[in-house]
């Protein structure tokens, strides 16, 4: 199931789906599960995970043949935390309600392992062009799944999308209907990973 | 200092707010590890010794160098203004991993029966969140040097005890007929939302 026949196009959307990094790769996820249960915030941490895991990836390429390989894990904690830090700051100076409500998330990106995980897997070994698709590739991943379980989990869990009540939730309200509290807490979110992964593993098998 | 206070924040972390059923930190090496009790067990005693080490040191170095007055002591006009609080990601990442590899290098010289039980668990720890994650909430939160100590180990505690019980929920699941698609990695999530949920039941209690 692969989108694009050219090496670049596949770097880029392979890790959509095909090899996505927190659904078949197991990388990243505390922060999936954590952070989703609205929309928004899931929305501001894809970006800033995407944004340092691009940068991250493209610096570690421009000085890959630098970097001597006993010492290159610190080497990357230091390209990272330089980088997160640098995010942290942008979040909490425009957007500092929803920053407070990630907070210790953003920090946690230096730890995330999609990051370390690609710098150690991808960026080692590639131009620094394939470096950039790549993070750009897994970031999309990591973003398509944080996205689509913040929504679910913001609908079910609060009935409200990106903070706006769902129209006709009222009349619903009269009718009976109930939130699903278990949505916004911590068991919600593991279940809906856990179907999400069964979900598209399904799919995946069925269409090779 | 009241001992009740240490106490509530002790059967929090360890229960009420799991560190990783409640808060989700150290998923990957969670997910990972379970296969085994032994695995298990010996990870989880890794992340109890060294949050309990790093944490206390990383608040220590916050307090006394990084937070906005902490400089005072450095005789000059500008100093005690300046906060460094933007560089605590670098430094507790330097921190946590610098001192994993001495405890690693100790172990190995004084103590090799503890060091070939937890070695090779070690450098896994450095990156797990679950480590830079204590560090970072006992910041936000707030805690002086005791509440850190207590806070850090009894949320070890609290790791150890998530990774132990899936471990053994796993070995007790090669029995069941689990359907093919969620075999592996969707079912350990499944499992982990109803251990989240029994732990939910900790919830109201409140000293």
């Amino acid at each position: 199931m692969s989108f694009s026949k050219s090496k670049e196009g596949q770097v880029l959307s392979n890790p959509l789906v095909q090899v996505n990094p927190i659904m078949v790769q197991t990388l990243g996820v505390c922060s999936a599960l954590a952070v989703t249960a609205e929309l928004k915030p899931s929305l501001v941490m894809s970006l800033s995970l995407t944004a340092v895991l691009t940068c991250s990836n493209v610096i570690i390429s421009l000085i890959r043949n630098f970097i001597p390989n006993k010492i290159r894990i610190i080497v990357f904690m230091v390209v990272i935390s330089t980088l997160v830090a640098l995010a942290d700051q942008v979040l909490k100076a425009y957007v500092f309600e929803v920053s407070k409500q990630l907070s210790v998330f953003v920090g946690l990106i230096i730890t995330n392992c999609i990051v370390m995980g690609r710098a150690e897997a991808f960026a080692t070994t590639n131009t620094p062009k394939m470096a950039l698709l790549d993070g750009l590739g897994n970031g999309a991943g990591y973003s398509l799944v944080l996205c689509v379980c913040g929504a679910f989990r913001e609908v079910l869990g609060a009935g409200t999308i990106w903070g706006a009540k769902l129209p006709g939730i009222d009349s619903m309200y009269a009718a009976g209907y109930v939130n699903n509290g278990l949505m916004v807490l911590a068991p919600g979110a593991f279940f809906l990973i856990g179907l999400f992964i069964w979900v598209s593993n399904t799919l995946y098998r069925s269409s090779k | 200092m009241d001992i009740v206070g240490l106490i509530s924040i002790a059967l929090t972390s360890i229960f009420i707010s799991n560190i990783l059923l409640a808060k989700f930190l150290g998923m990957c090496s969670f997910l990972e590890c379970a296969k085994t009790v032994k695995t298990a067990n010996g990870l989880g005693l890794a992340v109890v010794f060294v949050l309990t080490l790093t944490a206390p040191l990383n608040w220590l170095i916050f307090n006394h160098l990084l937070k906005e007055d902490a400089l005072t002591w450095i005789p000059g006009v500008e100093a005690g203004s300046v906060s460094l609080e933007f560089l605590q990601f670098l430094t507790f990442i330097a921190v946590i991993a610098s001192s994993v590899q001495i405890v690693e290098m100790a172990l190995e010289k004084f103590s090799p029966a503890l060091y070939s039980a937890l070695g090779i668990f070690l450098p896994l720890i450095t990156v797990n969140c679950a480590i830079l994650g204590v560090s970072l909430f006992m910041i936000e939160e707030d805690y002086n040097l005791l509440e850190t100590v207590v806070f850090a180990f009894s949320s070890g505690i609290g790791w150890w005890l998530a990774i132990m019980g899936l471990a053994a929920i796993n070995k007790k699941m090669m029995y069941s007929h689990v359907p093919e698609a969620l075999k592996g990695l969707g079912m350990t999530f499944i499992t982990t939302g109803l251990m989240a949920m029994a732990f939910m039941c900790f919830a109201g209690i409140e000293l």
